[in-house]
């Protein structure tokens, strides 16, 4: 059978994909903790992206392999993605403006 | 050579003939195609974050995380089946690859009731598309939407495990089939990374 990756060998071990398992079992479980924390609403969200941001790369760069493909393809993903992600970021003040009540939302 | 062949070469002078990036075309696809949904989940999640942050009556309906931390465990377990699917089929070893597929498949199905039952649990306390009885009905609509469109690719993502499964049983899929439809199922794990801080979690009772 004809396979594409050159990263992959039928002698790996299964240890690496439990031990990232288990630390996004764990991150997801501190999510919970966080959630239940007492503190301010962006602190909140901001604690929480956080780990969803790591937990993301976890899954990304193990469960999705993309660390281990061509590296030219790794960067054309990472920062194509990034990027836009952080373009859609444009519009936030326009949100704070709805709740402050500028004269121009009236 | 054939005459197609011909003008390629005679045009194709610092160009690469071939995969792009050197991998599969397969491949290559359902990465482009991730990338795409990553920006639709991306746009539903910062609309939501958008109204969220405009609404001064946005609810917080939900009092107890039982469920959603079940749902989370469950597709998190699955992405572990699903990698023990691909490296049973890179091993060869079909049984146990189609038997961990069908797994990965039950615990998408798991999570779909469950996802299905916290449905009818809000509705039942009256929460619609337009309207709840906790502050703006824009929360309906974001929750809803969000977590649907999330449903949706669950359901998909299903199917497409028992068809490659019951394919790749046959023969007529290989082990690269398993893991192109591995990063779907890897991606829907990570969309849901997301959706449960910013939909459930930030929207706590307290």
């Amino acid at each position: 059978m004809a396979t594409a990756e050159g990263h992959w060998s039928a002698g790996t071990g299964i240890g690496k994909d439990l031990a990232v398992y288990l630390c996004l079992l764990v991150l997801a479980g501190l999510q919970f903790v966080i959630a239940r924390q007492n503190i301010d609403a962006s602190q909140l969200l901001w604690r929480m992206l956080a780990v969803a941001i790591v937990e993301a790369g976890l899954a990304v760069m193990f469960f999705m392999h993309l660390g281990t493909e061509k590296r030219g393809f790794a960067l054309f993903v990472v920062i194509f993605t990034v990027f836009v992600l952080l373009a859609m970021q444009y519009g936030w003040t326009d949100s704070s403006r709805m709740v402050i009540g500028a004269p121009f939302s009236k | 050579m054939s005459q197609a062949d011909l003008t390629l070469d005679e045009h194709s002078t610092g160009l690469t003939i071939g995969p792009v990036f050197s991998i599969p075309t397969k491949k290559l696809a359902m990465w482009l195609f991730i990338i795409a949904d990553t920006m639709t989940f991306a746009a539903c999640l910062v609309a939501y974050g958008f109204v969220r942050n405009g609404s001064p009556d946005w609810p917080r309906p939900f009092h107890s995380i039982t469920n959603v931390a079940l749902m989370t465990f469950i597709l998190l377990t699955s992405s572990l089946t699903m990698l023990l699917a691909l490296r049973s089929a890179r091993m060869g070893d079909k049984a146990a690859a189609f038997r961990w597929t069908m797994i990965t498949a039950a615990a998408g199905i798991l999570f779909a009731i469950l996802h299905v039952r916290e449905w009818m649990a809000l509705i039942s306390e009256g929460m619609t598309l337009f309207k709840n009885p906790w502050g703006t009905g824009l929360f309906g609509a974001s929750f809803f939407t969000i977590t649907g469109l999330h449903l949706t690719h669950v359901t998909g993502g299903i199917i497409a495990l028992i068809v490659v499964g019951v394919r790749y049983k046959g023969g007529r899929y290989n082990a690269d089939d398993i893991e192109i439809l591995g990063l779907y199922w890897h991606f829907v794990d990570l969309v849901w990374m997301f959706v449960v801080p910013l939909v459930y979690l930030l929207n706590l009772a307290h």
